[in-house]
Formats: C-alpha cells, structure tokens, sequence
C-alpha cells in the first residue's frame, strides 16, 4: 500500500511535469485546453485523495523521505491534519482555476507565458505544504514565489506590471529572508533542519519572540498584513484572472499555513503576549485593507485589497487561539482556530469566485475599471448572479458561508473576559470592534463593487456589446458559488471535519456538531448560542416566496414599464449616475480623512457661468508614506554614497583591498 | 401535542409581529400629530395604505433587473423571519434557536445590503445618493449595534435571545453601568436604523434630507407595499428588542398556560405603546440633522457600545 503523502508527491510531480510540457508545446493551439485540462485532472485527484484523508482518518501523518536536496537531510515530507486541511484549500482552488482557465485561457494573449508557470505555481504551494523540514520548505516557497511572479510578469508590456513585479519580487525575497532566519533560530546551533527536531527543541523566551516577529514578517508579508501588504494590492491584479483568484484565494493562505505551522506546531507553548502583537496586526490589517478596498475603483485592485481584509480577520481569528492557548482553554483555543480555518476555506471560495467574476467582466468589455463599467446584470445575467452570490458571503450575510466564520470569530471573543492578562483583556474587545467595522465597511465596499459594476446604466460602448462568457468559465464560478452556499447552509458538516485539525494543534475539538438537531451549529450549549443557516435559507426562501404568491395572487400582478424619474430632466446620460468616487464619498469623509487625510477640493465655476465644476480628492497612503518612502530614500541615498567606489583610481583600489585584508586577519585572530 | 402547541404559538407569533407592525407605526404618528394639535391619520390608515398599494399596478424603470423585482420580497421575508425570532410575548419559542442576536443583526445587514443594491439598479443619482448615505450610516451602525450585543451577551453569558431575556429579567443581574451605556447606543442605533429623525426623516421627500426615501425612490405599488411593510416590521423589531432585554418582565415562558399567554401579548402591546409614545416624544423634541452630523451622532453610539464592553471585560459585574 502506497503511503498518502508519496500519492501526493506523485501528483506533484505530474503538476511539474506538466509545467514543462507547457514549455514545448505552449505555443500549439490546443496546448491552452490540454495543460488546464491536465492540471485540472490532476487537482482533482489530489483533492479527492485529500478531502476523503480529512473526512476519514486524519489522525496518523503520513511520512516520505526523498533523497534529494542537503545530502545529509534529504527532503521530507509529511501529510498530517493541518497539512491535510491546506491541501484541500490548495486543491480545491487549483482545480476550479483550472477548470476556469479552460475558458478563460482561450483569451489570453501570450500563453506561453502563462501556461508553463501555472502548473508550476501549483505544485510550489503543494510542496509547501507537504514538506517537512527547513530547507525544502524554503525551496518550495521560492519556487511557490518565483512562479507567482512569472505569472504577474505575464503581462509584462502593460502599464505598471513591471513595477508591479519589482515590488513583489522584492517583498517575496526580504519574506523569503525572514523565514530562513526564523528557521535558523528554530533549528538551533545543533542546525538541525527537520521539522521534527524543531519540535522537539524548547526555545527559551527570547527566541521564541524572535521567532514569532520573523514569522509575521515573513508569513505575513506573503500573506498580505499591513504594513507589508504593499505589493499585494499591485500584483494580484497584474496577473491574469485565474492566477490572480490562486494568489488571492489560495497562496495567501499557504502564507497562513507557514504562520500555523511554526506559530502553533513548532515554536511550543505560546506566550499570551505573542497574541497581543498578532491581534493588534490582525486588527489593524483587517480595517484598513478594507478602507483601501472602499477608495478602490479598479474591480481586481478592490478584490486584492479585500483580500488584505479577510487575511487580517483570520490572523485575529489566531491570535485569539493564541491567547486561549496560552491560557488554557483549549475549547476556546479550538473554537477561535474553527474559526481561523472555517474563513481560510471560506476566503478562498469567494474570493476566487470573485476574481473570476472580474475576469469575466474584463473578458467582456476589456475593463477592470469601474467608472467604466455599469449595467453588466442585463448583459451577463449569469456572471452578474454569481458574483453576487459572492458580494453576499463575503459581506458575512446569512445564509452563506462567511457569516458563519464571523459568527463563529464573535462566539470566541465573547469566551474572552476570562482571560487573566490585562492586555488581552483591552485589547481583545477593542478587537472586537474592529472586527465588527471591517465587517460591516465589507458589506458597503460589496455593495459598491456590485452596485457600479453591475447595475445602473452601462457608462461606456464597451458594456453595451458585452456577452455572456463561456460555459467553462460559467462551471467554475458556479461550482463556487454552490459551496458557498452549502458551506454556509451545512456549517457543522464543515465544522466536524476541521476536528482533527484542530485536536492536532491545540489538544481540544469544538463539540460534534452533526448530531446537533436540524443540523443547527452549537459551539458550547444550547441556550449560550446557536445559529442554523438551513433553517434561516429556508424560512427566508419560503417567505419570500409566500409573500409573492399571495401578492400575485390575491392583490396585484400588474406592471407597466416607463423612464426612470429624473425630476424633470429627460434622457440624462449615464455619466451622471453615481460612480465608485462618489459612492464612497460619504465614508471617504467619515474615516478617509483620518486614515487616508483625504481632503477634496471644489471649484465651481461663478454664478451664471455654464462651465463645469472640478472635484479633486487628494489621498495619501499612510503605510507607504510612513513606512516605505523613507525606506526607499535611504536605500537610494546610500547607493548614491556607494556609487563613488566606482569610479576611484587603482591606487585607491589596491588600498581599499589592503585595509579590508588587515581587517580581516584582526578580526580572525582576536575572536575568542 | 406539545409539538403542535409549540408550533402554534410560533406562528402566533409570526402573525402577531405582521399585524401589529402597522399598527404601531399608525400609532407613533398619531401621537406625533396629536402633539402637533393635529388631528393625524387614524391608526389602521399604514393597514389601508398598504393595501392600496398592493392593489395597485407597479412602474417599473425601463432598465430595471431581476435584481430591482427580487429585493422588495427578500427584504421583507428577512426582516419578518428577523422579527419572528425575537421573543415578543413568549421566550423559547419552537425555533427560537434557529438565529441568535448576530444573526438577527446580520439579516437586518442583509436586508440593507440588498436595498441598497436595488437603489443603484436603475442607475439616478437618486438612488446612488440614497445607497452611499445608507451604507455610510450602517458602516457605523451595525459595528455599534455587534458591540452593543457583545455587552449583552457577556452579562447574560449567551447570545440566545430567550436567555438573554432570562437572564435579564432574573433578579441578579441589577443596575450596572455598561448596561445603562448599551441602552443608550442601542436607542441611538434603532434610530438610525428606522431611518427616524434626526438622522433621517420617515416623512421627507425633499431631495437633500433624503437618505432612506431617496434609495426606493423608484419603487411602486406592490413592491413600494413589501418595503413599506418591512419598515414597520423593523421599528417592530427593534422596539420589541429593546424591550425584551431591557423590560424583560411580563415574558411568558415555556410550557405556560393559554390565560398566561393572552396576558403576555396584552402585556407586550402595552410595552409598544409606551415605546411609541416615547419614540413621538422625542421625535417631536428634535430637529433633523444635518447628514455629515450623523457620524458624530453614531459614532458616539459606537463608543458607548465600546465602552460598556470594555467595562464588562475589566469587571464582570459593572
């Protein structure tokens, strides 16, 4: 019997194989079907395999040791609950973005530079999650990198893609440097590099809060925390659609799974404050990605940066585990984790529903820009139906999924007051309301991107010729949107199968929850809390429909079409409607004039004159005027400095050789 | 049997949230014109006017979606469900479980989310305007309002509205301050929700004011009647809210007998018209407020709610 982790290493390995397939057949005409055709296969596989090890008997790992990489090592990997359950979210969205890529692929200009890094970009985040020591971790999650920025370079020609690249590459490599020190510190003087070993280690304080810092740089940048989401909101939407929905969807959440994996598996016994840094950083990220998404009017920079949102709600989702970890309540510590891994799973269902809904829109009228667009639900019926299902589970509104996580996120912090630290007990509640802001400015940000994009009057030619996109892309969307609502119908199903998950890294399990009667979820008792997302669908679905039949029935069915009311003012064109500025001005002057100090400027045109008037909005970023500028000015000044060794004489040279030897040898030979 | 009975006085319940919606809007603008020395409409007129416009053909824009058709009814089927789940005259109704307090402030979310999309469908700078302002106001709204639930729930241990109730009519639970904050915040939020003055005005129809008007300014007949009736449903909802958490006496419990229950409603009507006098009371005591004066207004309702919460988590027992 073949172990359950070689199986996935076999599928890993077709993934590779099909990335060089890519290289020689990508500029063939079918290449486009047969490479998402095989990738979709292949996740499909992988994630049959995986879902039913959850759903069985995840309890045991699975080990395999290769002998390839450090020769005195070799590369591990291990298939374990935590891994399992990443496994599934990779897979998963591997597969729909496949499935989706069929159709989508068709339109891409350059396949060659899309098809060969796609099945690459796969297999690196599979690794990731698979390996089982330092180094191959590290390998996979440069190769993971690497691929994803080949990928943002696609479409290396069009403006800011370039810049876009740089950034990322630069934040992917300064994360890459984080984690190798955290390792480094993990591992220990005896160096040894497993997984194993490092768990077994006991890191004295000091290390352990090193460790944790290095790890929220590093995770975190690839994750997107503020303030090192910077590039996130600028190369997630340079790639093409389907690889933006896998690093939106998916790679944000194998940069959660790093985090896991040593915050909660290697480093040991948690400290409470190490979940006061996590929840302040959760926090804060989760606002202010979503104020950024509101000022937003690029449809995929929106999504981007409402993915920096959900990746602060899950980590303030940890941070509470932390917390309850370090305290000992392991019912808490597993609620706050369901939590954290129910929004994981959730996230990466609707924001790739999301971003393949763009993608459909940019398909359709070759605009990601929102002023731009308007009308589309008349257009694309379907695509605009799906997307809406996805507005409406990621604004956390029942009956779909992202309720429930938020639902069960609120359950944790309401388990809080017993924590004994004073720190956590201010900053748990002053979370609390964070969370509940970044919520309710998500629904308004939906509404936004829904409302301009989809309804209203078409704005430009481009949308009044738009059509409805392929059946692939169409599959894919809708397969999302279903789990959506199943997920959000059938938490406990879900819930349940994150037991083992969570038995594994904090010791304890949320209460079985398909037993519950009518399938309600109960995370502690009855009469505490309760919610059932079936029963709330179904008396919500019933009464509507009562409420229209007995109105079409016994009152009314009548109606009559005429022009919109325009107090007066016939045939006004559909520039004047409402746009994605001006739908945000409100909050823009509520909260942007303090986060962003954003300030507006009028210029009317005197009385009687018939010119037009000016609205100018000046904003400004805050984390990259406070954090990044002054970084880049002291690297530009600094190689201004260097830049003078390049033009010395060879005197100067010889000398500069001479004292760096001297150096050198007094350094060597007065170290004890 | 028992399942019956209980099955029975849920749906009692449903019907006597839906009968009596109306009603109490009719009676707050009764009062609020009698305190005008007017004389007012009479108190079933909201009844007569959602049947006129029942009956009534709808005009529909030329460019309105299936989207503008559907919302009228979701949004009065959540709001009914919302309002059924709260204890009006009886706690542990049969499916009183079904949703706890975040849910019912999550499906009240719902229904905004989807009349605010309905106010962008057919694309006027009225229905936009409406939209933003509405999405403005529960931005910080509903944050208050989680807050407000959060402070609830850590004094009666539970998110579950009938223990909530319980709990708060038990004699232990006593004065406390952050209770006294959370009734303040969420008096101020239940005003903002139903759109009452000052942060908006129920009966404006003057463009500049408008906020809640504006987004179903397009709206007509049967449809205009659905989002009408969930109106009423809401002040209903929240007046039933407050009153069940923080006047929780006169609840019928389970298993009671039928003389209890009529006592229970009798009781629960009585708690509505004290509200709804006060509501006109103060309604009439005070001017609209500008809209850009309405964050200021919320977000001391949000701080407030902050701050009962934080007392509760420095004490169990302020």
């Amino acid at each position: 019997m073949i172990s359950a982790a070689a199986l996935l290493l076999g599928g890993v390995a077709a993934l590779l194989g099909t990335a060089a397939l890519a290289v020689v057949v990508a500029r063939n005409g079918a290449a486009t079907r047969l490479i998402y055709g095989s990738t979709l296969g292949v996740s499909a596989v992988v994630f049959a395999i995986v879902a039913s090890h959850l759903t069985s008997d995840p309890a045991g790992a699975s080990v395999v040791t290769l002998p390839l990489g450090l020769p005195w090592i070799g590369a591990h990997f291990r298939l374990d609950p935590l891994s399992t359950f990443f496994l599934v979210v990779v897979n998963l969205g591997g597969a729909a973005a496949s499935l989706y890529g069929l159709g989508y692929g068709r339109h891409e200009p350059a396949p060659h530079r899309v098809l060969p890094f796609f099945p690459a970009f796969l297999a690196g985040m599979n690794l990731v999650v698979l390996a089982d020591d330092a180094f191959t971790f590290l390998l996979s999650w440069e190769f993971m990198s690497l691929a994803s920025w080949a990928l943002v370079m696609a479409h290396h020609r069009e403006k800011d893609n370039a810049r876009a690249g740089y950034i990322y590459l630069v934040m992917a490599s300064f994360g890459t440097l984080a984690l190798l020190l955290a390792f480094g510190l993990l591992s220990g003087p005896g160096g040894n590099y497993t997984f194993d070993a490092m768990r077994a280690a006991e890191p004295n304080q000091f290390v352990a809060a090193a460790v944790l810092i290095l790890m929220l740089l590093g995770a975190g940048s690839k994750a997107g925390l503020v303030p090192l989401h910077v590039w996130l909101p600028l190369a997630h939407p340079a790639a093409p659609s389907h690889v933006s929905a896998l690093m939106s969807g998916v790679m944000t959440k194998v940069a959660a799974y790093g985090f896991m994996r040593v915050i909660f598996d290697l480093l040991g016994e948690p400290t409470w404050w190490s979940s006061v840094v996590v929840l302040f950083l959760g926090g804060l990220t989760a606002v202010l990605g979503i104020l950024y998404a509101l000022m937003e009017k690029d449809l995929k920079r929106l999504l981007a940066y409402s993915t920096i949102e959900n990746i602060g709600f899950i980590f303030v989702s940890l941070g509470l585990a932390l917390a309850f970890e370090a305290n000992a309540m392991p019912l808490a510590s597993a609620l706050a984790l369901t939590a954290a891994l129910f929004h994981i799973l959730n996230h990466s269902f609707f924001k790739s529903l999301l971003f393949f809904g763009a993608g459909a829109v940019l398909t359709a009228t070759g605009e990601r820009d929102m002023e731009k667009l308007g009308g589309l639900i008349h257009r694309m019926p379907l695509t605009s139906f799906v997307f809406l299902v996805g507005c409406v589970s990621i604004s956390a509104l029942p009956p779909f999924n992202g309720f429930v996580s938020e639902w069960l996120a609120f359950q944790a912090i309401l388990q809080s007051p017993d924590l004994p630290q004073w720190g956590l007990k201010v900053m748990v509640p002053a979370v609390g309301g964070l969370l509940a802001l970044s919520a309710a400015l998500a629904a308004a940000c939906f509404v936004k991107a829904f409302g301009i994009t989809f309804l209203g009057r078409p704005r430009t030619a481009a949308v009044e010729h738009a059509h409805e996109v392929d059946r692939y892309s169409l599959a894919a969307m809708f397969a999302l949107a279903a789990l959506c609502l199943l997920a959000g119908i059938l938490p406990g199903l879900v819930i349940d199968n994150l037991s083992s998950v969570t038995l594994s890294l904090v010791g304890n399990r949320m209460p079985v929850q398909m037993a519950q009667p009518w399938l309600s979820i109960v995370p502690i008792a009855e009469s505490r809390s309760s919610y059932n997302g079936l029963l709330v669908f179904l008396f919500i679905a019933v009464s509507a429909s009562l409420a229209a039949y007995v109105i079409h029935r016994f009152a009314s069915r009548a109606l009559r079409r005429g022009p919109a009311w325009g107090c007066g003012f016939p045939d006004i064109s559909p520039a004047a409607q409402y746009s994605a500025v001006s739908f945000a001005q409100p909050i823009r002057r509520v909260f942007g004039t303090f986060a962003f100090r954003a300030t507006e400027k009028v210029e009317m045109p005197p009385p009687g004159a018939t010119g037009p008037a000016r609205l100018d909005v000046e904003m400004h970023d805050p984390i990259w005027e406070t954090f990044y500028r002054p970084i880049a000015g002291a690297i530009g000044f600094a190689a201004e400095r260097l830049n003078h060794l390049q033009f010395l004489t060879i005197r100067r040279y010889l000398t500069l050789v001479f004292l760096y030897l001297v150096t050198l040898l007094l350094v060597l030979a007065l170290w004890p | 049997m028992a399942l019956i009975l209980e099955l029975a006085i849920q749906g009692a319940q449903m019907m006597l949230v839906l009968l009596l919606a109306p009603l109490l809007t009719g009676f707050v603008r009764k009062v609020k014109a009698r305190l005008l020395r007017r004389q007012g409409p009479s108190l079933i007129q909201p009844y007569r006017d959602l049947l006129r416009l029942m009956r009534k053909e709808v005009v529909l824009a030329d460019n309105a979606s299936w989207l503008f058709r559907a919302t009228p009814y979701l949004v009065f089927a959540a709001t009914w469900v919302a309002a059924a789940l709260i204890p009006t005259f009886a706690t542990g109704l049969k499916f009183s479980w079904t949703a706890d307090l975040i849910a019912i402030v999550a499906l009240l979310g719902s229904t905004r989310f989807f009349l605010a999309l309905a106010g962008m469908d057919v694309g006027t700078s009225f229905g936009g305007i409406g939209s933003s302002r509405e999405v403005m106001i529960a931005s910080l709204a509903e944050p208050a309002m989680l807050l407000i639930v959060f402070s609830l729930a850590l004094i009666a241990g539970a998110t579950q509205l009938s223990t909530v109730a319980a709990v708060m009519g038990s004699p232990d639970v006593g004065l406390r301050v952050s209770l006294g904050m959370s009734l303040i915040a969420l008096v101020m939020v239940a005003i903002a929700e139903n759109a009452r003055i000052p942060v908006d005005n129920p009966a404006t129809h003057l463009e500049l004011t408008m906020v809640h008007e504006a987004m179903i300014l397009e709206y007509s007949g049967r449809h205009l009647a659905m989002i009408e009736f969930a109106a009423f449903l809401k002040l209903l909802l929240y007046v039933s809210l407050i009153s069940c958490v923080f006047v929780p006496w006169g609840l019928v419990t389970a298993s009671a007998s039928a003389g209890s229950y009529v006592l229970g409603v009798i009781v629960y009507m009585g708690k509505l018209a004290v509200c709804g006098v006060l509501l006109a009371l103060f309604e009439t005591a005070i001017a609209k407020m500008r809209v850009f004066r309405v964050p200021n207004f919320l977000g001391a309702a949000l701080m407030l709610a902050l701050l009962g919460t934080l007392l509760l988590f420095v004490s169990r027992s302020l």
